[in-house]
Parts: C-alpha cells; structure tokens; sequence
C-alpha cells in the first residue's frame, strides 16, 4: 500500500481549487428540481436505504441500546418482505464489542467513531490508541475526525499526518475522515480539507460529526464530490462520501442521490461508495416505501423507533 | 491499483437509476383552434382573412391557426393606439395607470402555470425555464414599471418626461411572453400606446396575455396585439402614425427596420444579434465556472441572443475545462420540454434546426474538432444534442456568426490582454462572462470589454432593475431598469 501511495504526487493544499459559494449553491439547488416519480422513486427509497449508516452516538448509550439497534438495522421493517438492510452500524468504540456480535454474519458493517470524536481535542497517541481499540474489537470502518484548530492554523502538514497516522492504525478497516464542515467556515476550506484527507489516505471523505450545527448540507457535500471526481481524475483511486447529519427526509435523501448520479455517476451509486450518516432517516424512508406500495401513508406508530 | 494521470479514467454516468418521465400536464392549457387579432380591446377577424398554423416544435403537431395581419390590419390597429392615447391614455394620470400594470402582473402571477405550459408547447423551451425563468420574470417586469408609472418625475428630476406616442414593437420566438413583458410594461408606465407584434412561430402566450389584458379591463387600444410573419413587421415599422419601434431580433432585420426609418421622426431600440465571449482564467473557481459556461451556452437550447457562445479558456488550465464541460454535457437531459427533468427542450422551428446543423457542418469542413454528448434524441420534432467544437481558431464562421442554438466554440489564450483583444474582436457587444477569483482582474476585464452586459463569476442573470442592451451591431438603446423608461420619454 505504502509504496503504491507514494506514486501519488502530493499538491500544495494551499493552492487546492477555489469554490465559488454563489455558484455551488445554485448548483446544488438545480438538483433538487429533478422530479423523481414512480419506479425511480421507489428504486432511488431503497437505495437510500442500503447505504444508511444507522447511528447511535450518545453518553447514554448502554449495551440495550446498541442491540436493538442492530436488530433494527437487520429487520428494518418486517411487515414488508424483501427490504434491503442497512450499509452499517455507527457507534462509540466502547459500543463495537456490543455491535459486532449483535450483528454477527447479517453482512451490516460495524463503524466506530474514534479520535476522541466528537472535538478531536486530544493527542496523537491517545487518538490512535482510540483507533486501535476500535478496530481491535472489530469495527469494520472507522469514522475519525480532524483536527479543525489545526487545519484552521493552515497546519496542513500536522492534520495530514494525523489522518496517516490514524490510517495505519486502521488496518484492514476502512478510514472515514469527518471534516466536520459546520466549524470550517466557508466551502474554500471545505474543498482543501477533503484534498487533505483524500492525499492523506481516507477511504471516506465525511462531513459532519452530527453534534455541530450545521451539519450536511446540499452544496457542501457538492464540494466534497467534486474534489472527489478530481481526486480520481487526478490518481484513479475511488474515494466514498458520507453526508451526515440532518438529512432526515427521504426527499432530501433522493436530492442527494440525484447529485451523486450527475457528479459521480453509475460507480458510486452503491453503499460502497456512498453512505448516509443518519438515525431517523430510515423511518422515513420505510415510511415512503410502504406508501409507493400501498398508495396511503401509515401512522409513525407502525415503524419502530430504534 | 493507484495510477499517477490517468488519462484513460471515465465517468460513467448513464446509471442504473434513471428518471422516470414527470411530465407537467397539459391539461390546464385552455388553447383556441383559431386566434384573431386583438384590436381596440376585442379579438377580430384579420381582413387578410387568412391564418397561418402554429405547431410544437417537440412534435410538429398543430396546436392553433393565427390571424395573419396584413396592412390593412395594421393599419387599424395602429388608428386604435392612436385614438387610445389622444383620448384616455396620454391623460390618465401615472397612478391610474400603475394599477392596470399591477393589474396585469397580478393576473399573470395567477395564471402562471398555464403561460408556463403554453409557452412550453408552443416554443419548445424545458417547462422548468418557463416556469421558474420566463413567466416569473415576465410577471416581474410588469410589477417593476407598474411602480415606475407615478413616480416618472424621481425618475427624471427636474425634467418632464413626455410620453412619445404609438409604439410598435416586434419580438422574436426565443422568450415571447418575456419579451412581450420588457416591451409592453415599460411603454405602458410612461404613458404610451402599444401595437405588439409576437414572432410568427410563438404567438400564443402573447395572444394569452391579449386575454388578461382584456379581463384587466384596460382601455381599448391601449395595448393591441397583431400575429403575422416578416410583412407584417414591415407594415407595422412603415405605419405613419407609429412613432417608436422597439424591437428584438436579427441584426439584418434590425439594419432593414433602421433603413426604413432613416428620414423618420420615428425612434427606435434595437436589440440584435450576439457572440458572447466566456472567459475562464486559471485561477477561476472552475466547477462554478463550468456549469456557467454550460447554462450560459444551453439556456433554452442556446436561442439567446446573449448566449456565451465562444468559450476563451486560459491554455493551463485548458484540459481540465475541457473535460469537465464534457462530463457535464453527458448529464444534461434532452428530450420532451414538457418533462419536469428535462434540460434542454426542442430547437423552435425546422428552419432554426437547418441553421444550426448548417454551422456543425462548417465547423467540422473547418477542422474543428466535434464533441457531442452521448443522448438518445426523440424520433419526433426538432432536436439537437449538446455541441462543444475544439481546435476553433478566431478566424472560424463558427467563432464569428451567431448560430442561435445549442454549439459552443472553445478556444484558448494565454494572457489577459490577449483574450480582451479577441473577445472583442466580434461585430456584436451584447454580453460577456469573466471568471476569475481575482477581484482587481474582473475590475479590468469589464471595463475592457466592449460588450452591454459583462456578468462576473455568473451568467444570464436577469432583473427587472438591471438595464440591457448592446454595443455596435447588438443594436442600440436599453431595456429594463430605469435606462429601459428613458426609450418611451421625451424629456423637456
């Protein structure tokens, strides 16, 4: 891996491309005026569903909690044979344990946050021990966050070498760098944040922890894909994207699903190579679901909540 | 499995996960078999007694036959202006008439998914730009000058601005109501009366906007609106009693209607043909600045006059840009323009489509290099694909005559002076496009450019408030803003 990496010139992240902010959010406007309608919305609900990466980061989180939450997530809603389940489970590392054998062989991968996530405030060693416990338990990804004071410093070195080192830890799991877009102040940061991370050796460019507001939006997570199809343009290495947090609808869901087919295109489209960070969504989802098929809407009451 | 510069990478973007067709329903477009002319407040019969068909582009069918006006037809239509303005409108005070403006804008506001379809049907432009682009836009228009109609002495202070008269105002098919909107509005604020002749392809939301203006209850003659081809245009700009000529179009149109009214005490704006230079510097935001080349170029099939049609991108950056643009035009959808998903609509006329396919001919006899995205077109109507040339030089037809559709010529520079010398280097001065994140750069680039609008890290923007108009054979004289009264006012 080492020695193939090194091939891959490293750019000068000062001079990533520049975004323009007017532009990129009337781009990322234009997508969600595409009308999805009948079979292409019943096929974009269970896509969206396949890619969920259904979350549990609380301080309340108990054992309970955690395996019934991977019940869930293998038995989404059983009244309706045939649903796909869940890309993964996303918990705290002390949670893995917990999950990975809740989920035994359903194929639902576990994801454990780590580097003293949510703030990242802490010091290498303790961010990779945190990265090691993780994977040692059997987290199958790892969603790591970035150090923002760094990176806002313009200590790109330091941030970068953090994500190599937090990426050696890993293993055979695949890294998640969040971003944490919400506390990076304007869509210029955002791109060479995820040139840092994709240079740096993610195999996810992620958003948002879920506890900043705001959390994913629309024309950042646009940024995000272009430097990722310039990435791969540039180094033929495929990177995956997880917007995350505050996509709770499965319109937005179908919004973002729309951008990823015109920016990203047929190789993408799979939970691979996208994911949603998200807990309620997967409600919705199955709320619209069942309504493509039946033509009524249910009450909440006839989805379960975990 | 990590290669360095791969140039052999390709995204593949005809998925798996397709769009199911969303077609708008047509079913709220009330359309007439048969229109007449819309004179002195009532729909009559032309005395040419003959009709001409219109048709959807998007699949030939006839939707209505329109009167086709002859003098004689003109020649009436103009007596009623006349006698509007002498005897009610030149009279009524600005506040009065503002409420007949508002009224119009309101009704159109009302009825603005109906005028969406219509104009979709009948000019073959996407239903999302006429429905969140034209009738807003046009509706807009009508609010703004409504507001402008009492307030004539801020607008011109210490003057006294008189209205002129009779105007008789021509507009094309590529945004009919729009235009019917930049003209009549304006005219009708400063006080003057209006003869409105809609292109003979795409009549029938000016004849609609006849129906509002006759349940609006305006004065009889103020607005009349009569349909026909090229002599009735001629008609109408040789009448005696029309006083201004407002019209939008083709450059040899617009130099015949200039001829014609050499020795006149008649005025005129002229709003013409365009080549449009976009221009993309190297240290340009380059997605934002690629999808603003892509609308800037496909807009409603590229039929705008100020369409970014040459494309000047700087040489480092040229491949980047080039492939971008490519990537992009894979994913523009071209088909039914009245799909809610569809992105670029169908070419207005047989003719248009044989002009367009004409230039791709000489493009490519000239050594350009074609690159056309990948799309299936409809079997039916007019179409074309999404067109990029490379390898243009300045010298090409294709980089120096408006083609009016969806073609974009690509050329490259090197150095700012360089592209401002072959930006301008056109006949036309309507638009230009400057794409920089360099502040001081778009400082000297628009004061450079010769050209009536230069849009800034964007493209094709309109408002009501914002004037527009061209330099040298883009025409002369601007429309919209508070510049777009002074062409319907004599100060004294």
């Amino acid at each position: 891996m080492i020695a193939e990496k090194s091939t891959i010139k490293i750019p000068n992240f000062s001079l990533s491309p520049r975004v323009d902010q007017v532009g990129i959010e009337e781009r990322a406007a234009r997508f969600t005026k595409r009308s999805i309608k009948k079979e292409s919305k019943m096929n974009g609900l269970l896509l969206a569903l396949n890619m969920i990466d259904l979350t549990t980061l609380e301080g309340k989180d108990t054992d309970g909690k955690v395996k019934q939450l991977c019940y869930k997530a293998q038995h989404l809603h059983d009244a309706y044979p045939g649903l796909p389940t869940v890309a993964a489970v996303c918990v705290y590392p002390s949670m893995v344990k917990t999950a990975k054998q809740a989920l035994g062989n359903s194929g639902i991968k576990v994801a454990s946050v780590a580097t003293a996530f949510p703030s990242g405030q802490s010091t290498r060693a303790v961010k990779i021990s945190d990265t090691k416990y993780a994977v040692a338990n059997g987290a199958d990804e790892v969603d790591m966050v970035i150090s923002r004071g760094k990176f806002l410093m313009g200590e790109y070195n330091f941030v970068f070498d953090e994500i190599a080192a937090v990426k050696e830890a890993c293993g055979n799991a695949r890294l998640k760098v969040i971003l944490e877009t919400g506390e990076l102040g304007s869509y210029d940061k955002v791109r060479r944040a995820s040139d840092i991370a994709m240079y740096a050796g993610a195999d996810f460019i992620k958003t948002s922890t879920g506890k900043i507001s705001p959390a994913a939006t629309l024309p950042v997570t646009l940024v995000m894909l272009e430097a990722i199809r310039d990435f791969y343009y540039e180094t033929g290495k495929m990177i995956a994207m997880k917007p995350a947090g505050g996509i709770s609808k499965s319109k937005l869901a179908l919004h973002y699903l729309v951008m990823l087919k015109e920016v990203l295109g047929e190789a993408w489209m799979n939970n691979e190579w996208f994911r949603f960070g998200a807990s309620s969504l997967a409600n919705d989802l199955l709320m619209q679901i069942v309504k493509e098929k039946t033509g009524v809407y249910q009450s909440k009451d006839y989805f379960s909540i975990d | 499995m990590a290669k360095a510069k791969n140039n052999t990478l390709k995204l593949k973007f005809d998925t798996s996960w397709n769009f199911a067709p969303a077609p708008e329903s047509k079913s709220i477009a009330s359309i007439k078999d048969k229109y007449d002319l819309f004179i002195n407040g009532a729909f009559v019969k032309p005395s040419s007694k003959k009709y001409f068909k219109t048709i959807n582009p998007a699949n030939e069918e006839v939707l209505s036959e329109v009167a086709d006006a002859n003098a004689s037809d003109v020649d009436k239509a103009a007596k009623a202006a006349h006698t509007a303005y002498d005897k009610v409108w030149k009279k009524m005070s600005g506040k009065e008439r503002g409420k007949y403006i508002y009224r119009i804008a309101r009704m159109l506001q009302e009825r603005a998914r109906e005028f969406a379809v219509i104009e979709t049907l009948d000019g073959g432009k996407p239903i999302r730009e006429s429905r969140d682009f034209d009738v807003p836009t046009a509706a807009n228009h009508f609010f703004y000058y409504a507001g402008w109609a009492d307030k004539l002495e801020y607008a011109f202070p210490n003057r006294q601005a008189q209205p002129l008269g009779v105007a008789g105002q021509i507009i094309p098919w590529n945004f009919p109501l729009l235009m019917a909107a930049w003209k009549i509005a304006p005219a009708l604020a400063t006080g003057n009366t209006v003869v409105l002749k809609p292109a003979e392809t795409t009549p029938l939301t000016a004849l609609k906007l006849a129906e509002i203006i006759q349940e609006a209850d305006l004065p009889p003659g103020v607005v009349n609106i009569i349909t026909g081809a090229g002599a009735t245009g001629a008609a109408l700009v040789n009448h005696p009693g029309v006083d201004k000529i407002a019209f939008t179009g083709s450059t040899d149109v617009g130099k015949f209607i200039q001829r014609a009214i050499a020795g006149t005490n008649k005025k005129a704006t002229l709003e013409l043909g365009g080549k449009a230079a976009n221009i993309i510097f190297e240290d340009a935001p380059l997605d934002q600045a690629v999808e603003g080349v892509i609308n800037g170029i496909f807009f409603n099939q590229g039929h705008v006059c100020c369409a970014g049609s040459r494309l000047y991108v700087q040489e480092s950056v040229y491949k980047t840009v080039l492939r971008k643009l490519k990537d992009r035009i894979e994913t523009l959808i071209v088909g039914d323009p009245l799909d809610k998903n569809t992105d670029i609509g169908a070419i207005n006329s047989k003719q248009q489509l044989e002009t367009i396919h004409k230039y791709i001919k000489i493009g490519q006899q000239e050594g350009a290099e074609l690159h056309q995205s990948s799309c299936a077109l409809p079997g039916k109507g007019f179409y074309c694909r999404p067109t990029l040339f490379t390898n243009v030089a300045q010298s090409s037809r294709i980089a120096q005559e408006e083609i009016f559709g969806p073609v974009l010529t690509i050329q490259t520079f090197r150095t700012e002076d360089e592209v401002i010398e072959k930006a301008n280097n056109t006949p036309y001065g309507l638009s230009a496009g400057v794409w920089t994140d360099k502040g001081s750069k778009i400082f000297n680039m628009t004061t450079k450019m010769r050209a009536g609008v230069v849009w800034a890290n964007t493209f094709n923007k309109f408002d009501p408030t914002s004037p527009f108009g061209g330099y040298k054979e883009s025409g002369y004289g601007r429309e919209g803003g508070l510049h777009g009264l002074n062409a319907y006012v004599n100060l004294v």
